[in-house]
């Protein structure tokens, strides 16, 4: 018995380190979501600064920029899911059907390598491709006789620029997970519906998509858990964080991080982030419970 | 009979073999356009803009790079620095954590667990955690504000928890304990040694994080000789933005010269470089964390 607490000790001091940085860097921050009806100021901090009941969420629903914050996000995410998920199943079969060996490897390295790369040599290819003076596609607009194209000015294009881009990092890395299931399935299978008579077409959607339904439900659950948060270092990069720009890429997650930065507004970005935080918890607890009451073993928790 | 299934097939191989080769080749060309950029001559670049090929051949950026280096070689440091001590120290205490919750005698493993994967369903947010590292932890021009926000991911630690209890029998352990070893030596000369492969996959994982990671230095370091390489990147590449917008207000201002345009897709160069050179043999072990993730996360 005296030996088991001596373990139990030694086993507790082990853990202390992870729950410590826990305490810290996720539990103290969330008491800190006072802040949002706080009226703070820097010498009396988190919890000493005066109340101010819902002044924060009055004024940050006044500006009415929230709402179309909001909404971007949402209406990005939902894209992303809809594109990403069909390009990575795409992307999957082909890769396992096609016959040549080294070119499925050169193909896979190649789509996976985006991923690799930080956001910021991103905006290094954006900058190079659309840069309105030099870009790349401005050279080969004049090369071939056209007018050269101030992307900047074009607000509308860049919701298909994020979408391009998103799906351009991600695709390779969601691929990933296909490519492990679409190998699983039982090569048996494959053979006897060729000997019946079936195509590629055939067999693709009657023996492999079927078969990986139960990854493409996961896949897409863990995505809508997380649909009500923007990707803040793609809309930030890929976008220069430009002004201009702001009505079509603006997302939750760059609005509350400018009112820090730029605006030093706590109070109104502390408002968004809280009402952020809410709603993503919410959508991740009913997403959970749906998948529990319909599949238990796909649940998160 | 055998004549559809071919042309069936051959219809296939056309759609997909065109598809992958776009694909493809979406992939690589920036990277094309990128080094073609840093491989052109300025004038040639000011002139007719970025090309697929250099239409003046110039290593003159790159010396414009190696005559200056104090700045990039600092920021090449930093980097390095954060990378090698955040992922040395957040893989040792992640992999302490998942071997002491995957080890059946520790009492409230469950509840610990949840105190752990609870902090990725509620978040206080990115205003909070800012003001804990400002105002609280003075944190504003200090390295370990680098390191601390990436330093332990939850999910590695489930990750670990999990292989470690389905690799390692349980009676390896027993019979160590048997043997009079405690915790910590079992952990230290068993779990460790033959978790290597789980081990190696979490730190490539995490060492990416440190080495791409530029939005930690936006929030906390201004100070010249903390700003790691992918800060110092994309400062450079958005400076040409505020020059200009300076220009337009300070009349004299025209005289400060933005940074050569094959000077920058140079230093974009030179910032992918390491990872362009590990990716063939690093590749591996990230496909065969995210499946392990996606069965086990």
């Amino acid at each position: 018995m005296r030996r088991n607490t001596k373990r139990n000790q030694v086993l507790l001091l082990m853990i202390l380190p992870a729950v410590l940085y826990f305490i810290i860097f996720a539990y103290i921050p969330m008491t800190g979501i006072v802040l949002a009806f706080k009226n703070y100021n820097y010498i009396d901090g988190i919890f000493l600064s005066p109340w101010n009941g819902l002044k924060n969420f009055k004024f940050l629903f006044s500006g009415g920029k929230i709402f179309r914050v909001a909404w971007n996000t949402l209406a990005y995410n939902t894209v992303f899911i809809a594109v990403n998920q069909s390009l990575q199943i795409i992307t999957a079969v082909f890769l396992t059907e096609i016959a040549s060996k080294h070119f499925r490897k050169f193909s896979q390295s190649a789509i996976f390598l985006p991923y690799f790369i930080s956001w910021v040599i991103v905006g290094g290819f954006i900058y190079n491709l659309f840069n309105y003076e030099y870009g790349t596609l401005n050279s080969f607009l004049s090369a071939a006789g056209k007018n050269p194209v101030d992307m900047y000015s074009n607000v509308g294009a860049w919701k298909y620029v994020l979408v391009f881009v998103n799906a351009w990092k991600w695709v390779g890395y969601g691929s990933v997970i296909y490519l492990a299931a679409i190998t699983g399935i039982d090569k048996e299978i494959y053979e006897a519906a060729s000997i019946e008579g079936a195509g590629k077409f055939r067999q693709i959607f009657s023996i492999t998509l079927p078969l990986i339904v139960p990854q493409i439900v996961t896949l897409i659950l863990l995505d809508v858990g997380r649909i009500f948060k923007g990707d803040f270092q793609m809309f930030y990069q890929v976008t220069g964080n430009n002004p201009l720009l702001y009505e079509t890429t603006d997302v939750i997650d760059t609005f509350v991080v400018r009112s820090l930065l730029q605006l030093q507004d706590v109070g109104m970005s502390s408002a968004a982030g809280l009402m952020q935080s809410v709603i993503n918890f919410v959508i991740l607890i009913s997403v959970n419970a749906v998948v529990r009451r319909t599949q238990r073993d796909y649940a998160l928790f | 009979m055998h004549y559809r299934l071919s042309k069936d097939k051959i219809l296939f191989n056309i759609i997909a073999y065109t598809f992958l080769m776009a694909f493809t080749v979406c992939c690589l060309l920036p990277f094309l356009f990128v080094l073609s950029g840093a491989l052109s001559s300025e004038r040639s670049i000011l002139e007719h803009g970025y090309s697929l090929f250099p239409r003046e051949f110039s290593l003159s950026a790159f010396r414009t790079l190696l005559a200056m280096p104090g700045d990039i070689l600092n920021a090449y440091g930093v980097t390095v620095t954060i990378t090698v001590l955040g992922t040395a120290v957040g893989l040792f205490i992640t992999a302490m954590a998942a071997y002491v919750l995957q080890r059946k005698c520790f009492p409230h493993r469950n509840a610990f667990a949840f105190f752990f994967y609870f902090t990725t369903i509620f978040e206080g947010g990115i205003v909070p955690k800012y003001i804990l590292m400002i105002r609280y932890l003075d944190m504003k021009n200090n390295l370990l504000a680098l390191i601390l926000p990436l330093l332990i991911n939850v999910f590695y630690i489930i990750i670990i928890r999990s292989t470690i209890s389905s690799s390692l029998p349980n009676s390896l352990i027993e019979s160590a304990e048997i043997d009079g070893a405690g915790e910590f030596q079992i952990f230290r000369k068993i779990v460790i040694p033959l978790s290597k492969p789980i081990l190696a996959t979490v730190g490539l994982f995490m060492a990416l994080e440190y080495w791409n990671d530029w939005f930690n230095a936006m929030l906390y370091v201004d100070q010249k000789s903390l700003i790691p390489l992918q800060y110092y990147l994309y400062k450079m590449l958005s400076q040409i933005t505020m020059l200009r917008e300076l220009v337009s207000k300070v009349p004299q201002m025209t005289a400060v010269t933005p940074p050569e345009e094959s000077f920058k897709m140079a230093m974009t160069l030179v910032t992918i470089g390491p990872i362009l050179l590990l990716y063939p043999f690093v590749q591996k072990y990230f496909v065969s964390g995210i499946m392990v993730g996606a069965v086990k996360g």
